[in-house]
């Protein structure tokens, strides 16, 4: 072998490397809900873009006590619910504002896009997009338990020891509607609040012994109701629907008090260091045919114009049934959380969750 | 030469001051001085007691704070009693390769993470599990049988999580008692509960100390165990904490319970020391 030719080789080599390190040089730091990327999403995007995602999954709380920890570093693309930046970007500035020039808002659903710029706006500045959406109601064993039909019917007597929820704010705000109240109009008034919360605190607490566990992960859940230990839960229609699939006597149900409709964003921490990623990803994802492929991985919907159309049929016959059109209007929009209400809430959660 | 010998001195302590620093020290500090401070607004925060006053304010906080301990007592004293006649049939009965195979099949479940152990409990226990479709296919029940969320089966997965470290420690005791003490014991006219209260409970002290320390603490700082098999009523001190620091964003108040935990463990096996009249080195060294 010439030294000429190797030399070459290692020219060659040296330049391959440079290429392959340039392209992986910035990897996207992803915090994110199960299933809201799934792998072959994933894999398309860094082939379209040479950038490369690493996912983290998590969820509301999670991700807000992640970035808070670290003051808004270690990821570049967040993905609180739209109701919870409000707070937490006033309460600990863990964002920094989105440049909408960067994204191609015509791509989104207007209605919803305007809708989430207005709840995430802090002192002017807009930090969250829509990306997907879906409610809260009732996930029932419509054999087992054919009564429940609001959040309430699940402290209906003979349902002991075979109900769910979880001990977090839907709950709260749940239950508040099923007894008629209002809590989204009472947000800005600490003082009713409390009483609101503390009446409801009682009422969960007597419906106690009709609870098995109080659900954390969607899969213990999940396989509760699928093994019949649980009948009736407050969950996602996701989780519904999923085990309709499956078992059809197990239906979403959108509750008479109204489902709560909540929207999960695409926020920008405030120390993260690949904005330009994160703007690929958010126009990569609301792109129709990428976000019915995401919708689909986590049965819910997304506020992707045009993506509806290409939704599969199973999950558009599911949320013809669940959601008549008298439903869908009765959906109970999160507004956002202002800080200081979730104090409230976690104590009446904590009291709950101890017990006497 | 003196020198030489003094810098490898200071070489062979730095890691342990490095770790202990780093790791233990500084960051009680930080939750120590976390603990102290209020919030009085957005991103306001100021030095003051209100955390600890809101703990004693609050039934549901030192309520939950008593379960725990009590609890945590409970389980160390329930694998103690399980373990000393296993540590005792390991130490002084069994032999050669005998004595090695029963002290693997203690050690053998621990090769498994706790939270697969935790999972495999809730395997056993739940309402269509084994246990429960055993009782029923024997007809000692008569329909499905929840055993799990309650405290019951959160003690239960305790003890099984301690259960390896009170036999270590006993196993080690009891090695060095002298049988012919026992003997002289039965000879003396003592019956089998004199013996073994005055014989071989004082020479196992070390160990039964030791052991319950160790239990003890593991217990009183577990989260997965409760927090999996624990009931809809059965919150751990472990889990308020984890709940203000990650579900609440309350840092001080987490900040304050976690150094709670950490005086009421330390004064437990104060207390423990003292009733038992064991001094702590000297349970550390023989142990």
């Amino acid at each position: 072998m010439t030294n000429r030719r190797f030399n070459l080789a290692l020219a060659g080599a040296l330049a391959a490397l440079c290429l392959a390190t340039g392209a992986e040089a910035q990897p996207l730091r992803l915090l994110t809900w199960a299933d809201y990327a799934p792998k072959d999403i994933v894999d398309q995007f860094t082939k379209e873009t040479g950038i490369a995602v690493e996912v983290t999954l998590s969820n509301n709380e999670e991700m807000i006590s992640k970035l808070r920890a670290t003051q808004g570093s270690g990821f570049d693309l967040a993905q609180p619910s739209q109701d919870r930046i409000l707070g937490p970007q006033q309460e600990f500035g863990i964002y920094k504002p989105l440049d909408l020039a960067q994204i191609k808002g015509e791509q989104f659903i207007a209605s919803m896009l305007e809708a989430t710029k207005k709840n995430t706006t802090v002192a002017g500045k807009v930090y969250g997009v829509p990306h997907i959406w879906g409610t809260d109601g009732l996930v029932v064993n419509t054999k087992l338990a054919p009564n429940v039909k609001d959040y309430s019917d699940l402290c209906g007597a003979g349902l002991e020891n075979k109900v769910s929820f979880r001990t977090k704010r839907p709950t709260l705000i749940a239950f508040a509607f099923a007894a008629g109240m209002d809590p989204f109009a009472s947000y800005g008034n600490k003082a009713a609040y409390t009483a609101m919360m503390e009446k409801v605190g009682a009422t969960l607490a007597a419906c106690k012994k009709n609870v098995k566990f109080f659900w954390e992960g969607k899969d213990p859940l999940l396989a509760g109701l699928r093994s019949g230990e649980i009948v009736a839960a407050m969950a996602w229609d996701t989780g519904g629907w999923k085990l309709n699939g499956e078992l059809p006597d197990i239906k979403f149900v959108a509750p008479k008090a109204g489902a709560l409709g909540w929207i999960d964003t695409f926020a920008i921490p405030a120390r993260g260091r690949n904005d330009k990623g994160a703007y690929a990803w958010i126009n990569f994802n609301m792109r129709p045919e990428i976000a019915a492929k995401v919708a689909a991985s986590a049965g819910n919907f997304t506020a992707s114009k045009g993506a509806d159309a290409l939704t599969q049929g199973k999950l558009k016959q599911q949320f013809q049934e669940s959601f008549p059109q008298a439903a869908i209007d009765n959906i109970k929009w999160y507004p956002a959380v202002p800080a200081g209400i979730e104090d409230i809430e976690g104590k009446v959660l904590d009291r709950l969750k101890a017990g006497s | 030469m003196m020198r030489a010998r003094g810098l490898a001195f200071w070489l062979l302590l730095l890691p342990p001051v490095l770790w202990l620093g780093l790791l233990v020290i500084v960051p009680h500090v930080e939750i120590a001085v976390l603990s102290f401070s209020e919030r009085v607004g957005p991103r306001l925060y100021e030095f003051g007691f209100a955390n600890y006053l809101e703990f004693l304010k609050e039934p549901l906080y030192w309520r939950t704070y008593a379960r725990t301990a009590i609890m945590s007592v409970l389980v160390t004293a329930i694998t103690l009693v399980v373990a000393f006649p296993v540590a005792f049939y390991i130490a002084k009965a069994a032999q050669g390769a005998t004595k090695a195979v029963l002290f693997l099949l203690c050690l053998l479940p621990f090769w498994a993470s706790e939270l697969v152990r935790t999972l495999g409990w809730m395997i056993l226990l739940r309402e269509t599990g084994l246990v429960s479709a055993l009782l029923q296919a024997t007809g000692l029940a008569a329909g499905p049988v929840e055993l799990l969320y309650n405290d019951g089966a959160v003690i239960l997965g305790l003890v099984y999580g301690g259960l390896l470290f009170m036999v270590v420690p006993l196993v080690n005791a009891l090695d060095s008692l002298d049988f012919s003490l026992v003997e002289a014991g039965f000879d003396l006219g003592g019956s089998r509960i004199d013996v073994l209260r005055r014989i071989v409970v004082p020479h196992a002290m070390p160990g039964i100390v030791a052991g319950s320390i160790v239990v003890f603490m593991l217990t009183v700082g577990n989260f997965v165990t409760p927090a999996l098999l624990g009931g809809k009523n059965g919150l751990w001190f472990t889990e308020q904490i984890y709940a203000q620091f990650i579900t609440r964003f309350n840092w001080p108040q987490g900040a304050a319970f976690g150094l709670l935990l950490l005086v009421l463990s330390s004064a437990i096996v104060w207390i423990g020391l003292r009733l038992t009249g064991q001094g702590f080195g000297e349970t550390m060294r023989r142990g």
